[in-house]
């Protein structure tokens, strides 16, 4: 994946990364969650896509996102950009196939990433559930 | 994608590919080839490089991290590297140790940084078992609170490559060419480059440290070794790796961008 827009110390808070290491993550009902650690909102063809509470927890303080530009293609379970934290660059990964309508330019806003205008609803059949989400994550981190 | 072998004996196999002396950036290709294309678990240990390199991370500004003058002066190369981190300056004093490895490949190991970082400090605890005081501080390894060896990782979906720069040996006019960085371990203290770091080689031989690597290797893996030519003769023409060099007038540009943005000397001819 070739870098774009890049943000350094923005993507933090723009993120909404916490910095101190919270007891649970946030899991939202109405969101769609991929077994990589991005979640989706759906509404009509369009999906607006972030990293969970969860791989922020993991990842630690972030200090660097790189990201697509408007019109690039994604296909689901593929990487479309990268997120750095102390060290480690870590893959984000997209939930859903189709092309690239939006990238999230205000540091300010919701903590969202990519707008994507899907080409294969189907494949949202292929993502989990607040709940199944909640349980994946449970599992992942008993395994540690 | 392809199941890794398993021994017998229940250890993933781990192919090493052992060099010396081989161009950083070449090494950087590989290992990110590497870690995308495939499916084996890998060790590669380059013992030094030839010629002295700086080496920054994916998201690292020149102007921010290095001494540009000198820099661009004595013709230093600088390399964009593809995993996180900082910057480091490695030449042939350096010695090379890098895992690549399938999320599954080591039992119950979340593909998290912290998780492999831990990981990466068990084996060497046991390379370093009777020899100073060796432990993982914050993201670094040192012996009491001297650094000795830089980390990074990238991570993808199914795969993690964690990579070290280990000072066996170094020059200290190189580290001029490093600017202190604004981001820095707490145990740093702001303690400049040679206040913070130390040599590997008051410690260890360069043979017995890759030695007793590869020996703790073979505790958690089958260790089998691979030439590079197997590799390269196998290379997909369609990988492009991200590592690379900058030219110099990229670096010139990152400077005169930071000490006045509208500056029209950025933009004069050399």
């Amino acid at each position: 994946m070739a870098s774009r827009l890049l943000w350094a110390s923005r993507a933090a808070s723009y993120l909404r990364i916490s910095v101190a290491h919270r007891g649970f993550a946030t899991v939202l009902k109405d969101l769609k969650y991929y077994d990589s650690h991005e979640w989706v909102k759906v509404e009509g063809n369009s999906a607006t896509v972030g990293i969970t509470d969860h791989a922020q927890d993991h990842l630690g303080d972030v200090v660097f996102v790189e990201l697509p530009e408007v019109g690039a293609p994604v296909t689901q379970g593929e990487g479309f950009g990268a997120v750095e934290s102390v060290k480690a660059t870590s893959d984000v990964n997209s939930p859903v196939t189709g092309k690239v309508v939006e990238v999230n330019s205000s540091p300010y806003e919701q903590g969202w990433i990519i707008k994507v205008e899907m080409s294969d609803a189907g494949q949202l059949n292929n993502l989990m559930d607040a709940d199944k989400y909640s349980k994946f994550c449970e599992e992942e981190d008993a395994k540690h | 994608m392809t199941i890794p072998q398993r021994q017998k004996l229940g250890r993933p196999l781990m192919k090493l590919i052992r060099l010396r002396e081989w161009p950083i950036l070449q090494q950087l290709h590989i290992e990110e080839q590497l870690l995308r294309t495939s499916s084996e678990n890998w060790c590669i240990i380059n013992d030094g490089t030839r010629e002295p390199t700086i080496v920054m991370g994916v998201s690292g500004k020149p102007a921010e991290l290095l001494e540009i003058k000198p820099v661009l002066h004595d013709q230093v190369p600088v390399i964009k590297r593809f995993t996180g981190g900082g910057t480091v300056i490695v030449d042939g004093g350096s010695i090379f140790v890098t895992f690549i490895c399938n999320k599954d490949a080591v039992p119950d190991l979340q593909p998290y940084p912290r998780p492999i970082m831990s990981w990466s400090s068990l084996i060497y605890n046991e390379v370093f078992h009777g020899t100073g005081d060796f432990h993982l501080r914050e993201n670094d390894y040192v012996f009491g609170n001297r650094k000795f060896g830089g980390n990074a990782q990238s991570i993808t979906k199914g795969r993690w490559i964690h990579h070290t720069s280990f000072l066996w040996d170094y020059e200290i006019r190189n580290m001029a060419y490093l600017k202190l960085p604004s981001r820095a371990p707490e145990y740093r203290s702001a303690r400049d480059h040679l206040e913070f770091i130390c040599r590997m080689k008051d410690y260890i031989s360069r043979s017995d440290f890759i030695d007793r690597t590869v020996r703790a290797l073979g505790t958690h893996f089958s260790v089998e070794s691979e030439e590079l030519e197997a590799i390269q003769s196998g290379r997909s023409t369609k990988f492009s790796p991200l590592s690379r060099l900058l030219t110099a007038q990229e670096i010139e540009s990152a400077s005169c961008e930071l000490e006045s943005p509208k500056s029209l000397a950025c933009f004069s001819s050399p």
